[in-house]
């Protein structure tokens, strides 16, 4: 094992790792320790606060459902997100300055704000100028929130997508006779929609982690508000933050864990070009202009 | 035009977003800085803690870390922060939840940062007989430092928009003044715009200083 920051271990530093390793293990015994006796303090390990969980009745009324709907806000924001960030994502490409600076600035705008004051203005724009049902309108006003952030993030992920493949790719296109619409269309974006594909998988990560803001803010019956209604009639606050945190980490760690493989695949594979764009890129290719190999981009994004 | 302002603190509740973020930025940066150094740390165990704290974190939703700090921490396990005032108390839980959360993406800001920089570096370096912390002062932190600027940019933006998340407990920032603005004023589309327009003046000057910085002290390769 060797870094940039030490060389392969030799006797001396490996009886030092392993006398680090002793202290931090007992540190961290003493920390588990610690949090356990806490918890059984207050009676948080007692079998009546897990009990509910090991039946059919928490998750079928409470969780399931839940997750139900955390997943058809994601999914719908994401289907709703991608054809709009695509065209804005293309518009910031286009040859025409005008095009290029309305498409920038609504990019950058979107992405300058917070998506939870999008989803409270789309909540009270529902209820006082269209007929959405109250019932409705916390789905409406979620997943609009989510559409409008994500879309000016997406925009970003195709044109960093885009501005990846080679150009060649681009110029063959022109040599072989192709309009600009025609390279687009059948050159450009089927490649740069493969080179994001894992990009756009991180980015459902995001996704997923701000439908809880609905959950608390608008009264959204997602997986963490139905926690709440749990938590209400088993009276297990902190078992219940337990299990639906745990259910978030395993559902965002699968998809995070997609990502990566899809990217390794799509590197691996032969018939790309081997443009791909990947979770590490998306750092990259910060709303702070640092974007080195895509070009300039100035604004405030940033999405974690 | 904008007389529906009166009446209301905006300037206070934006205040509060930026002691929000600059608190819960300094604390992130420490422990970010702490978990990072675990992370590429030549023991196991540290880097296998390092390792699970970031992947946990990083994948639950703020929200439910600053909710749970609230209805978890304080209302079950009576963790007070040291303030009796109830205001304090949410503000306080909720740079502590922002801390821990940020941390996670402060840290793999600066562990890529540091993987930036090429193993020959260090190993030139040694060749010529320099010590670990000389290799480490005069080498790879002054080239891992220049390279993080960017990304910490990222987090640091990313983290002033996050701080919106507690409202959710609430702390009397900019998102709990518009949700109950906007509710209460006819002018629903100026509230929202006042409000967009705060947040960009609070995110558009660090996106660009930072990242005009970043790229002017990028080691070039």
């Amino acid at each position: 094992m060797s870094s940039v920051l030490y060389d392969t271990p030799g006797p001396r530093a490996k009886w030092r790792n392993v006398a680090f390793s002793v202290v931090f293990f007992v540190l961290l015994a003493l920390l588990l320790w610690w949090l356990w006796r806490a918890m059984d303090d207050k009676g948080q390990l007692s079998s009546a606060m897990w009990k509910p969980f090991s039946e059919s009745e928490a998750w079928t009324t409470y969780l399931l459902p839940g997750l139900a709907d955390t997943l058809k806000a994601a999914a719908l924001a994401m289907v709703i997100a991608l054809p709009l960030g695509a065209v804005f994502g293309i518009a910031r490409l286009s040859d025409h300055r005008w095009v290029r600076a309305v498409s920038g600035t609504v990019v950058e705008f979107f992405r300058a704000i917070p998506v939870l004051l999008l989803m409270l203005f789309a909540n009270e724009f529902y209820a006082r100028s269209t007929n959405v049902g109250s019932a409705d309108r916390p789905l409406y006003a979620v997943v609009t929130g989510l559409v409008l952030y994500n879309a000016a993030v997406l925009a970003e992920i195709v044109r960093a997508g885009i501005l990846s493949l080679p150009r060649g790719q681009t110029e063959a296109a022109h040599a072989i006779g192709l309009r600009k619409g025609q390279t687009m269309s059948s050159i450009l974006l089927p490649q740069a929609v493969t080179a994001m594909l894992p990009a756009i998988v991180s980015q459902l990560v995001v996704i997923v982690k701000d439908t809880a803001l609905g959950g608390v803010m608008l009264g959204f019956t997602d997986l963490l508000n139905s926690r709440g209604t749990l938590a209400a009639n088993y009276a297990n606050v902190i078992p219940s933050f337990i299990v639906v945190a745990a259910m978030y980490i395993v559902l965002n760690f699968l998809l995070t864990s997609f990502a990566g493989w899809l990217e390794r695949y799509l590197r691996r594979s032969k018939r790309s070009t081997g443009a791909v764009l990947g979770a590490e890129d998306m750092e990259e290719l910060n709303p702070a202009g640092t974007a080195g190999t895509f070009g300039a981009g100035a604004g405030a994004g940033g999405s974690i | 035009m904008f007389d529906f302002l009166e009446g209301y603190d905006v300037l206070g509740a934006f205040w509060m977003t930026v002691k929000l973020t600059v608190l819960s930025a300094v604390g992130s940066l420490v422990w970010g800085t702490l978990l990072a150094s675990m992370r590429v740390s030549p023991v196991p165990l540290m880097r296998g803690f390092g390792t699970a704290y970031v992947n946990l974190v990083r994948n639950t939703p703020l929200t439910v870390i600053i909710l749970f700090c609230s209805a978890g921490l304080a209302d079950q396990f009576g963790v007070t922060l040291g303030s009796e005032d109830f205001k304090v108390q949410g503000f306080r839980l909720a740079v502590l939840g922002l801390v821990a959360y940020t941390a996670a993406f402060v840290c793999e800001a600066l562990r890529s940062g540091i993987n930036t920089v090429p193993l020959g570096q260090a190993e030139a370096a040694r060749a010529i007989g320099l010590s670990f912390s000389q290799t480490l002062r005069l080498i790879v932190l002054p080239q891992a430092f220049r390279a993080v600027i960017g990304p910490l940019a990222n987090v640091l933006i990313a983290l002033t928009k996050n701080t919106t998340v507690a409202a959710a407990i609430g702390v009397a920032e900019a998102a709990y003044l518009m949700k109950s603005m906007i509710e209460n004023e006819a002018q629903t589309l100026l509230v929202g715009a006042v409000f967009a327009f705060g947040f960009v003046v609070l995110t558009l000057p660090t996106g660009l200083i930072l990242g005009w910085l970043g790229k002017r002290l990028a080691v070039k390769r």
